[in-house]
């Protein structure tokens, strides 16, 4: 196995283990996430993907392990001691969901505006400033919708901005949830399966936004994904997670010749390819 | 005429089995409420078995079934026959909302001088703004924030008692006590949401519902500080700029203008304070739904894992929430202390909460109007029915079940956006999620 040498990473996860009373979910997982770059995490059902991810962004607490987040000026955070809404707004570490979790009772530019709660909180000064009026909180809510505005048009759903989020189509609402996430400028964007239930057509609108993402922003994206033509096109290294346990890790090209994953994927014995 | 009279043969059967089953029900419930009568016999008891009253009464329900079946409902269970009288009038409510804002705001300034008016109307509007306050205070817990709180008159006692007992105490003014109680109370908020917001659902409506009844229960022992059961009494009443409203007062408010010593001054005053308490109220919740600290009230009856995935710290967001519905809340219990002049635990049971979550949850949740609808319909609508005395209770009952099956949302179902880029569209009703603590 290639492990990326000592290259500029946002994202260390050492000896992660995590364990759900006697099922260990995830068993001593060590990897790494470069700076600006797409790092996919795949394997089969059931082998700790989400969990990885909820460990990452303080879902759960982690049995054991470490994971450092280290920001482009050098400040470094400890996720596995944080709260999950610390780990949002400080480590800025934002994610999106298997199941998407929007609020659908509330409108599309609504949910853009819940994620730049925390500036538009400081700017009411805790809502006294935002009740008296102050122009501050004016600006500074006019500025989210901007910011809300320049999302809406990169995932097209700018027409749509007034209409409640559960009344979009399924693939909108994927987008609509990336866009969310990615309202609170955060350093760290995870995508737990992004591309489930997309048609192909969807698929590739959503790999040119991830792309987007990183070129534009400059940030770095974690991904979980059962679709091995998505992962293999847009991600720059890849980790292979089998019953909780690291099976691979590498190059797209690396892994998809590495016959432990070929083995994991298509159920061969281990002896045989031992 | 003849293709109805066939149908009607054809449905015979069917109704007569459902009129049985009915009457059957009928028969096992009445037997002992209306067939046996208790009476006092000096040392014991009596059963005074009453048959034809209870055979009249399954027999009035065997036949109304099957009339109603034959030829009211046209062989089918629906509720089609009530469910579209209520439907339009929730819509025409929210149609009717941008006008009917500030045609009942004008209503209510004028009121006390209005030619019909007179002591008794004016205690009841009272009665009915206190409840539309209490109702808009603990629509910012149950309606935005999806925190179904069932004790939320504790606050309201503790308002009440704060105020009653540094008036009587320290002789502090009603003007000078008001915000004093409010902030007693949301202190209490923030003392009970502590340990009990990380409940949810269920748990949270249970342990709340406890406090409620912890707070009175502290009143009624506690006798060195409360008085216990007897209650506070001689509770100043508020004055006008340092003006009582007494006949003997020093200064007097009507020597001091001058006019002629009415009973009604005090009431139209009251009237007046607890209007501009309301209308605070409403201002102040209408206003935080369009920040981000409102919004992430709704955003966390919505989705509260995604909330916390965006860096909203949900602990603080649920206590503000409970905070300030708290302090809504025992604002009233001050005006309500000095409106009464005499508080006892009593006032505070847990019937007070019930009626106040009824409000909010008929109006429609998180709905500002709707709680003013729901709170003039029920408060109003039951001192309407005084002559009925003790089938109030029951109408009231009837009235609740018939709304929750044909309106299960409350009146005014949908939701208004904070915000909006082009057009504000209203969200339906049934998008909106109602919490789940």
């Amino acid at each position: 196995m290639s492990a990326p040498g000592a290259k500029d990473s946002i994202l260390r996860v050492r000896h992660l283990t995590m364990r759900f009373g006697g099922l260990v979910a995830i068993d001593n997982l060590s990897f790494e996430a470069g700076r600006n770059d797409i790092t996919a995490l795949i394997g089969p059902n059931g082998a700790g993907k989400t969990t990885v991810f909820n460990c990452i962004t303080g879902f759960y607490k982690p049995t054991e392990g470490m994971i450092q987040m280290t920001h482009g000026d050098g400040r470094e955070y400890l996720l596995e001691r944080l709260d999950d809404h610390v780990i949002a707004r400080q480590a800025r570490v934002a994610r999106t969901f298997q199941n998407i979790r929007l609020f659908g009772g509330m409108t599309v530019l609504e949910n853009l505006m819940v994620a730049q709660h925390n500036p538009l909180v400081h700017a009411s000064r805790f809502a006294i400033a935002g009740l008296l009026g102050l122009s501050g909180f004016k600006k500074a809510e006019r500025e989210a919708v901007e910011r809300s505005k320049h999302w809406l048009e990169k995932i097209q759903l700018i027409d749509r901005a007034d209409d409640p989020a559960a009344d979009l189509p399924y693939g909108a609402q994927r987008r609509l949830e990336i866009a969310r996430a990615m309202c609170m400028q955060p350093l760290l964007l995870c995508l737990d399966e992004p591309a489930a239930g997309l048609n192909p057509r969807e698929s590739d609108q959503l790999n040119q936004l991830l792309l987007d993402i990183r070129k534009e922003e400059g940030i770095a994206i974690l991904l979980i994904e059962h679709d091995m033509s998505v992962v293999m096109e847009i991600s720059d290294h890849i980790a292979v997670l089998d019953y909780g346990v690291k099976i691979s890790d590498g190059t797209p090209d690396f892994v998809r010749s590495d016959p432990h994953v070929i083995a994991a994927y298509l159920g061969v014995e281990d002896e045989e390819v031992a | 005429m003849a293709q109805s009279a066939t149908s009607l043969s054809a449905r015979l059967p069917e109704a007569l089995k459902d009129a049985a089953i009915a009457a059957f029900i009928s028969l096992a419930l009445f037997a002992f409420i209306v067939g046996i009568r208790t009476v006092d016999d000096p040392g014991k008891l009596l059963l005074q078995p009453r048959p034809w009253l209870l055979a009249g009464a399954v027999g009035a329900v065997f036949v109304g079934r099957l009339l109603l079946n034959l030829f009211f409902w046209g062989g089918t269970h629906t509720q089609s026959a009530f469910a579209p009288l209520l439907a339009p009038l929730g819509r025409t409510f929210e149609k009717a909302s941008p006008w009917l804002t500030p045609a009942l705001v004008a209503f209510a300034v004028t009121l006390p001088f209005l030619p019909f008016t007179d002591r008794y109307i004016l205690d009841v509007a009272i009665m009915v703004m206190t409840y539309i306050m209490l109702g808009w205070g603990l629509n910012v817990v149950v309606g935005l924030a999806g925190l179904l709180d069932l004790g939320y008159v504790a606050f309201y006692a503790v308002g009440a008692y704060s105020y009653a007992l540094v008036a009587t105490h320290f002789g502090l003014s009603f003007w000078v006590a008001l915000p004093l109680a409010g902030l007693l109370a949301a202190l209490w908020g923030i003392i009970l949401g502590f340990p009990v917001l990380r409940l949810r659902g269920d748990y949270l409506a249970i342990v709340t519902l406890a406090f409620g009844e912890i707070i009175r229960i502290v009143l009624i022992n506690w006798y060195s500080l409360t008085n216990g059961p007897d209650g506070i009494t001689r509770i100043p009443r508020p004055t006008f700029f340092g003006l009582e409203l007494t006949r003997r007062g020093e200064p007097s408010f009507h020597e001091f203008f001058g006019i002629p010593y009415s009973p009604m001054n005090r009431i139209i005053f009251l009237f007046y304070i607890i209007l501009v308490l309301a209308l605070i109220t409403n201002f102040i919740t209408t206003r935080l739904r369009r920040l981000p600290l409102g919004r992430a009230w709704e955003a966390l009856r919505e989705d509260e894992i995604a909330c916390r995935s965006l860096g909203i710290n949900t602990r603080n967001t649920k206590l503000s929430a409970f905070a300030i519905g708290a302090m809504f809340g025992g604002f009233a219990g001050s005006f309500f202390a000095t409106r009464q002049g005499f508080i006892s635990p009593e006032s505070f049971t847990f019937i007070e909460s019930a009626i106040i979550l009824a409000i909010v949850v008929l109006g429609g949740m998180g709905s500002q109007i709707g709680v003013v609808i729901a709170a003039i319909v029920m408060i109003g609508g039951f001192e309407l029915f005084r002559e009925l005395e003790q089938y109030r209770m029951l109408m009231f009952g009837l009235a609740m079940v018939l709304i929750m099956i044909w309106r299960p949302r409350g009146l005014i179902t949908s939701r208004e956006p904070s915000v909006y880029l082009k057009e504000r569209k209203a969200v339906s009703g049934e998008l909106v999620q109602e919490g789940k603590g």
